[in-house]
């Protein structure tokens, strides 16, 4: 049973309310660097919009979305009262100040360094400040998570922690962990120049520390994702986990993985040696085999619905499927965006092929369809499944849930591959504005249209699914009993401890930090000369 | 069992997990800290040691790159954005005495009527890197070297800020002569040129550029012409000479005119 409802839905309202406001922010801008879009004549308003944009849909909104989840997890799979409520609040509203504090300087056009801040560019001192109370807001969660879990384990010495907090709180720590770069960053290097007590600035290293968070603030995102895939999806469609360990296995995997890979997002950087740059590339590769291992235990949990429920056959269990389920719809179109976006990352994350598509559309395509895609539609479905416990009323209209995940699915495919196409093309990212009448970029305008066209279409299903939220507060009340979670086919009656804790994984996690980032940040620091001058936004 | 017993070599899963990571970790850095330097026949190690300090990114100047003679002076001014960004009133006042030597071309109120550059409210900035660019050799011309070349690091500052200090051709055009052209607002993304508007004035500035509204036209369109041809060469890292360079004769002409026209008439009657 949930105790703390008004807890959840006020995370997850404030991150749905700011998803609508940035969605909105998103579609504008795929229009208005189109070609059936009027430019504006001000690069800087775009900037602005896409600033505020990556700042919502990087920190604001999944780490709102991630918290709520994790509270609801540690309440129902413990079955537990959260301990700490006023905390938990207190963290909830540093994340409000704090988004509030960052978008003001965004609006007036004092902080247009979009949201990976992009040093020596050095904006308002405010939006920063603004950036790093709501990480401190999200550190409150993490430790709340770990304490949750301690007076649990105390009540229960020995007991297999459920699958979805053993997750959970592995996702708390890998985003404590991979947030200390870009804290470091903020703090030491950019905060003091924004405040003016420093003129110059070390791009190269802030760099180096923005990409110690940079990759796993993307596995970040997508733990909600992945406990959903476990411990949501089979109860939902009548299945059970196939496997608890390899669930865990993948958990703890990317627990170790996720961090010591984010240089392949500074391959075309010179302050990095080539060697480290190999070493990462490498560990990202491993990073694939939590989400294989992710692929084949839940496409096994769906066939033991299946075939629950009736399937046949090599495949044709598949047809056996509650299709009309939202949830089901919602797995298969996750899996469709991860297959595809996981084989453009395996692209990008190579030190050769990624020379040909860096710095292009070809990236944010690949992120939008990734995050966006694969990690948002499982966000939605993890509203759809959580409502009815935490307004205490039924969510009827599943035709039009159905619809709004299509459309979704859809938009997504649409805006994201023509995307990518421009990107092996070799358009640029990061550009306000493209002269679609200069013969060198005239045959991409048709696809940047078919981009923009999704965008439209996203930006439906995101208002679709804001008012199945809003109507879902107003229906008939209805008693949907506890919240629970998925079980598996062998449910564990004793777990390793080395599966039952954390502390090896994390302890394995910072000692790869130290390897793959300590000499680089070391000589980077300790050079002399390396510092340029701070280009301030809006500076006269 | 507690995390005492897991953090030892008894204990399997921790024996794997750490072997397995260590292994990883060995194989990889020898891969990409040895095997991969020496797979690459265009460069050529001393020893082992040689190659992983290459592969690691040891700070150190390559042996085989010698920086290239420069037959030109080059600017060694450095700017940030907050060089004499605070001045006093006195070094205002020192400037307005040093400027009376200025007025002949620059105006009395820092307001030129010769084609040369409008100095009032001009970022100090800009002015003292021009100075001390003239005083260095780095730019040079028959008329303004021989002004520069005696001047002390402390009267260029001063006149800096002077300049700075005077008020400037508003920028407010409540009707723009000229329409804005594509190079000033759009710059022309295909061929890497940035909009002027975006560092110039009319969109953005950036430290170290000048506020070009309201210059003289004829200036303006030598200046790029120079910056195209090579002759003026005191742009850092030729961010200047690879724009005029791209730029059709076109887009100068128009970028000339369309600064030029910007301060109202009324402005310049004043003067």
């Amino acid at each position: 049973m949930l105790a703390n409802r008004k807890l959840i839905l006020a995370h997850f309202w404030f991150a749905f309310a700011v998803f609508g406001v940035a969605l909105t922010l998103g579609a504008w801008q795929m229009f208005i660097r189109s070609p059936i879009g009027t430019w504006l004549s001000n690069p800087e308003l775009y900037y602005r919009s896409l600033t505020a944009h990556g700042t919502v849909m990087g920190y604001v909104f999944p780490t709102l979305v991630a918290m709520g989840f994790g509270y609801a997890i540690s309440e129902s799979a413990l079955e537990q009262r959260l301990v700490g409520v006023r905390w938990a609040w207190a963290g909830f509203w540093l994340i409000v100040a704090g988004s509030i504090m960052a978008v003001i300087p965004i609006a007036l056009g004092r902080a247009s360094v979009l949201y990976t801040f992009y040093p020596p560019l050095i904006g308002n001192v405010f939006y920063y400040l603004g950036v790093v109370l709501v990480v401190v807001g999200s550190w409150v969660w993490v430790a709340l998570m770990a304490v949750n879990l301690r007076v649990w384990r105390k009540a229960h010495p020995g007991a297999p922690v459920p699958l979805a907090m053993f997750a959970n709180v592995a996702g708390s720590y890998l985003w404590a962990w991979t947030a200390v770069g870009a804290a470091l960053e903020l703090l030491l290097q950019i905060i003091p120049v924004a405040a003016g007590l420093k003129a110059t600035i070390d791009a190269g290293l802030a760099r180096v520390f923005f990409s110690w968070t940079l990759h796993a603030i993307v596995y970040f995102w997508l733990m909600p994702t992945y406990i959903a895939y476990y411990a949501i999806v089979p109860r939902a469609i009548g299945g059970r986990v196939y496997s608890d360990t390899m669930a865990r296995i993948s958990f703890i995997l990317f627990l170790v993985v996720a961090m010591p890979i984010g240089m392949h997002h500074t391959f075309a950087d010179p302050q990095v040696g080539a060697g480290f740059k190999f070493i990462h590339s490498a560990f990202t590769a491993l990073v694939a085999l939590p989400t294989l291992l992710t692929v084949f235990t839940i496409c096994a949990s769906v066939e033991i619905a299946a075939r629950l429920r009736g399937g046949r056959g090599l495949f044709g269990w598949i047809r056996a499927l509650p299709w009309d389920n939202p949830m089901m719809l919602a797995l298969a179109f996750s899996f469709v965006m991860l297959g595809f976006g996981g084989a453009g990352g395996l692209i990008n994350m190579s030190y050769q092929l990624d020379a040909s598509i860096h710095n292009t559309q070809w990236i944010t395509g690949h992120f939008h369809l990734i995050f966006g895609g694969a990690i948002v539609i499982m966000y939605f479905a993890i509203a759809y499944d959580l409502w009815p416990h935490l307004t205490g009323r039924e969510l009827t209209d599943l035709r039009l849930i159905r619809t709004q995940l299509w459309l979704w699915f859809v938009g997504m495919i649409v805006t994201t591959f023509p995307w990518h196409w421009v990107g092996i093309l070799g358009m640029p990212r990061r550009m306000a504005y493209f002269d679609f009448g200069d013969p060198a970029i005239a045959p991409q305008a048709l696809s940047v249209t078919f981009s923009a066209i999704g965008g439209f279409i996203l930006l439906t299903s995101g208002i679709i699914f804001l008012v199945i939220l809003a109507r879902g507060m107003r229906a008939p009340q209805a008693d949907a009993g506890p919240y629970r979670f998925a079980l598996a086919v062998h449910q564990p009656a004793t777990v390793p401890v080395a599966l039952n804790t954390h502390a090896l994984w994390v302890a394995l996690m910072i000692a790869l930090t130290i390897t793959n980032y300590g000499y680089p940040i070391l000589t980077l620091a300790l050079t002399e000369g390396t510092s340029v001058p701070a280009v301030y936004v809006g500076a006269q | 069992m507690s995390t005492r017993d897991l953090f030892t070599f008894r204990n399997g899963h921790f024996k794997i997990g750490v072997g397995i990571t260590a292994v990883m970790l060995v194989v990889t850095a020898i891969a990409g800290f040895i095997v991969l330097p020496f797979a690459q026949p265009w460069v050529q190690f001393a020893n082992v040691w040689d190659a992983i300090c290459s592969a690691a990114g040891v700070p150190r100047r390559a042996a085989s790159v010698t920086a290239p003679e420069q037959s030109k002076r080059l600017s060694d001014v450095v700017l940030t954005s907050h060089t004499l960004s605070r001045p006093s009133q006195e070094a205002i006042g020192r400037g307005a005495t040093l400027a009376q030597r200025c007025a002949i071309c620059h105006g009395p109120t820092g307001i030129s009527r010769a084609d040369s550059p409008n100095l009032a409210g001009q970022y100090a900035a800009v002015i003292y890197k021009e100075l001390h660019d003239f005083r260095s050799g780095a730019r040079t011309n028959a008329v303004m070297s021989p002004f520069a070349v005696n001047l002390t690091d402390q009267e260029i500052a001063d006149l800096s800020n002077y300049y700075a200090y005077l008020p400037r051709l508003p920028a407010y055009h409540p009707t723009p002569l000229l329409p804005k052209p594509n190079i000033v607002i759009y710059g022309a993304p295909i061929r890497g040129i940035a909009p002027c508007g975006a560092c110039h004035g009319s969109l953005d500035n950036k430290t170290g550029s000048p506020w070009l509204e309201g210059q003289s036209e004829a200036y303006m369109k030598a200046q790029l012409q120079a910056f195209a041809s090579g002759e003026r060469r005191n742009d850092i890292s030729q961010q200047m000479r690879n724009i005029a360079r791209a730029m059709t004769p076109q887009e100068i002409e128009q970028a000339a005119a369309y600064y030029a026209s910007q301060p109202p008439d009324v402005v310049k009657a004043v003067d």
